[in-house]
């Protein structure tokens, strides 16, 4: 900020975190001196590392003259903290990246086995919670973070609460990532789904988390127009259930605080139950609640219309938060868990459809008037279609919650399907379509090339495409190949046949993943040369007031 | 009109707003959650299930650690064709000692719900090694690594007494004998193997990896005797399934 570089002592709030940075070093290290497993010394080590890195950080922020406390506003304008969004935004591209490699790399293991090279630290089994981690936690987390940090600053007109803490919540994050990614290769894992960081990475994950919930919050309270975005809404929703969610499946007792390994205190029908009470509201509010919160700031802006209807919102946030969290039991159809938790499980998942397709309303009749942009802005076209395909996942996702349908589907491809169709077309494609509005806000740059964002689009659109009726085909054959039965009354295939029946279709989606992941690159260089050497935009651009809330 | 000016109160308080998010996502899991913990006909009524022995419960960790779970479900549906295939339903009750529950989601391979004792110990362990030398058209990876690496389970004690924290039935006679029962269970002359029959009821003791590694107690081993125990517990025959109806 300021030109003289005056160096100045350490301020309170500065002391404090070196504190716990210390205290945080000093305890790794005594664990990683005693643990039980090499891996796990290693990830002590490496929480011991970051907080010597952060204690660096914190000196040098003192020493070279950055202010204790930084303008909340300049010349009446608001100073908005774009530093931790900077990082989130940049970190979301490379994580996407490395997270849909991973997913082509497994999927080509599925056809080609020879792959997994007998070598245990990438067979598919350690691989895959990798893919998923990193797709939804790393990417989707990053995304999330950037994108709900500037949105809860410009919809409020008022900087970021705290100046360390914003800070803290996205490195921390990102080192919950690692120690959780580099985990699943050690063989560090609680073995349930999309859940797998062991207590540890949990409990590191809980003080980041609580410190997230801290910044935005408090931000909310600075804010200078007396209603809440509907965004943020979504947001609060998002990052509260996600909370308690976290908390409720990985109530784990540590073997030891040696040890990496902990169990569950539920069992069996309970742990299932629980789990998938969390493993479908992942999907619920970290995909869905925390991605709408992305539309309704990022559609309405880069279509410069206001969002369709208010009360829509009302209705479909609180109806959406209501149902999602009892669709649960719907991934346990016809297992060992209780008929009526199935049917509460389907009942509810049916009754979602209408929510889910209330936030594609009115996000699709956000563009009434506006709909020529979607010729000439490939980003606006990218954020549309991903509601499309938010709309079309939400629908199939209740239909295949039907027992009957279920009975087909579960354990198959199609619910691989399923899942991308949403995870790509929707969470990605509107992930994309903010990274794209975000870079260019962020460093007052044009973006390098549109052509190139067009490119991504369709290359991306298409393999979509190719993957999800790759699995449609695949997991219908597969489920209908499981039931078929002779004229005889025999069991018509055996399970070897079904397996080998799959292979063309795994090629063929490994090339649908690889469409997409060509897409990413595209976006990874064009971000690269927008922050790199991009133009600077014109600073009317930038200076846009933020829209007011839909009333 | 005035009803839609009410929702305000939530849109200028944040805790407010939180306060309703929190009412709003707890009906579900209360309704849906709870009651497992207390209805008593959650968990059928059934005999036979124990809980794993220290040997099985190592293995058991080794399932998890390779992420068996990503490919293979262990949890049979009540369907003509499931039931023909793999064996009786899976009930709650097999699962009830699961820390975590491996019901899984996918089958990329078949359902292990029944495995124990469909094949040989040797067939298992080529399996485990280079599944395509017994399955040609597999594509499960091979495990070589599994028939190398000797079993890490020095503090298996300790897991399970913290098993035994939430609901695993293993006495301190079982927590304080662990590191011996595990040794035994691969060895039926060794002295302790009639105390291990002894508390843990019908149990496999043999050397699980087929011989192919006679001095050394494997992770193959392990894993071995995990399989080999799935889906084999209940005694079906006194089962009423009837009674047991949810």
């Amino acid at each position: 900020m300021s030109i003289q570089a005056t160096s100045r002592s350490m301020s309170a709030n500065e002391v404090a975190w070196a504190i716990a940075a210390a205290a945080l070093t000093v305890l790794t290290l005594f664990i990683a001196s005693k643990a039980t497993n090499p891996f796990y010394a290693f990830h002590m080590i490496v929480f011991a590392l970051a907080g010597l890195a952060a204690i660096v950080a914190l000196g040098k922020r003192a020493t070279s003259g950055v202010p204790a406390q930084a303008a909340q506003e300049i010349n009446g304008k608001p100073n908005y903290n774009y530093g931790p969004i900077k990082f989130a935004t940049v970190a979301s591209v490379f994580w996407g990246v490395a997270g849909f490699l991973v997913g082509l790399i497994i999927a080509l293991q599925l056809a080609y086995p020879a792959l997994n090279f007998d070598f245990e630290y990438i067979q598919f089994g350690r691989l895959r919670p990798l893919h998923t981690s990193a797709v939804i936690f790393a990417f989707g987390g990053n995304v999330l973070l950037a994108t709900s940090f500037y949105t809860v600053q410009r919809t409020c007109q008022a900087r970021l609460a705290g100046d360390i803490a914003p800070w803290f919540v996205v490195l921390g994050y990102n080192l919950f990532i690692v120690i959780a990614g580099t985990g699943y290769l050690f063989g560090i894992t609680q073995g349930k789904e999309y859940a797998e960081p062991e207590w540890y990475a949990d409990l590191w994950l809980t003080i980041v988390w609580v410190a997230y919930l801290l910044v935005f919050l408090v931000t909310l309270w600075k804010r200078k127009e007396p209603h809440i975005y509907v965004a943020n809404w979504f947001t609060l929703a998002f990052i509260v259930t996600i909370a308690v969610l976290h908390l409720g499946n990985n109530a784990t007792i540590p073997v030891s605080i040696f040890s990496p390994k902990s169990y569950i205190v539920w069992s069996g029908v309970q742990d299932a139950m629980f789990q998938w009470w969390y493993g479908h509201n992942a999907v619920g509010f970290f995909l869905t609640a925390g991605f709408l919160a992305i539309m309704y700031y990022f559609v309405p802006k880069r279509a410069e219309r206001p969002v369709y209807s208010y009360r829509l919102s009302i209705i479909h946030f609180w109806a959406l938060i209501f149902l999602y969290i009892w669709a649960g039991p719907h991934h346990l159809h016809y297992t060992a868990l209780p008929d009526w938790a199935q049917t509460l499980g389907m009942t509810f998942s049916i009754m979602l459809w209408m929510p889910s397709w209330g936030g594609m309303i009115n996000g699709l009749m956000t563009l009434s008037g506006a709909w020529d942009k979607l010729r000439t802005d490939p980003v606006l076209r990218m954020m549309v279609v991903s509601v499309a395909f938010y709309g079309m996942s939400t629908f199939e996702g209740p239909m295949m919650s039907i027992k009957a349908v279920n009975s087909l589907s579960h354990y198959t491809d199609w619910t691989v399907g399923h899942v991308h169709s949403g995870a790509l077309g929707w969470v990605g494609f509107v992930s994309f379509g903010a990274i794209y509005c975000l870079v260019p806000w962020l460093w007052n740059k044009k973006i390098y090339s549109m052509k190139l964002v067009n490119w991504h689009f369709w290359i991306a659109t298409l393999g979509i495409v190719v993957y999800i009726s790759a699995m449609w085909v695949a997991g219908i054959m597969q489920g209908l190949m499981w039931r078929a039965y002779t004229s005889l009354g025999f069991l018509e295939y055996s399970f070897i046949e079904t397996v080998d029946a799959m292979h063309p279709f795994y090629v063929i989606r490994a090339l649908g993943g690889a469409m997409f992941v060509i897409g990413s690159l595209i976006m990874a260089y064009n971000i690269w040369m927008t922050i790199a050497s991009g133009e600077a935009a014109e600073s009317a651009d930038a200076g846009k007031p933020a829209l007011a809330p839909a009333e | 009109m005035s009803l839609w000016n009410k929702h305000a109160i939530f849109e200028k308080n944040s805790i407010i707003l939180i306060l309703g998010i929190i009412v709003m996502i707890s009906f579900g899991g209360l309704v849906e959650i709870a009651p497992l913990f207390y209805l008593k006909s959650t968990i059928e009524q059934v005999k036979g299930v124990r809980p794993y022995t220290p040997l099985e419960l190592a293995g058991r960790h080794i399932y998890v650690r390779e992420g068996c779970y990503n490919c293979h479900s262990q949890m049979i549906r009540p369907l003509r064709d499931e039931v023909e295939r793999y064996g009786h339903y899976s009930l709650a009750a097999e699962s009830m000692f699961d820390k975590p529950f491996q019901w899984g989601s996918k089958r990329t391979g078949p359902d292990l719900a029944r495995l124990g004792g469909k094949y040989s110990d040797d067939w298992q362990f080529r399996h485990l090694v280079n599944p395509r030398d017994v399955v040609p058209q597999s594509i499960m990876p091979g495990y070589p690594f599994l028939a190398k690496a000797e079993l890490d389970a020095d503090d298996i004690g300790q897991q399970m007494k913290v098993q035994s924290l939430s609901g695993v039935p293993y006495t301190e006679e079982m927590i304080a004998n662990a590191a011996k029962d595990l040794k035994a269970q691969v060895n039926p002359d060794d002295p302790n193997a009639a105390g291990l029959e002894k508390r843990y009821g019908k149990v496999n003791v043999r050397k699980f990896d087929g011989g192919n590694n006679p001095a050394k107690l494997t992770e193959a081993d392990a894993l071995i005797a995990y399989l080999q125990v799935l889906g084999t517990m209940v005694d079906f025959k006194g089962y009423d399934a009837k009674a047991n109806y949810r």
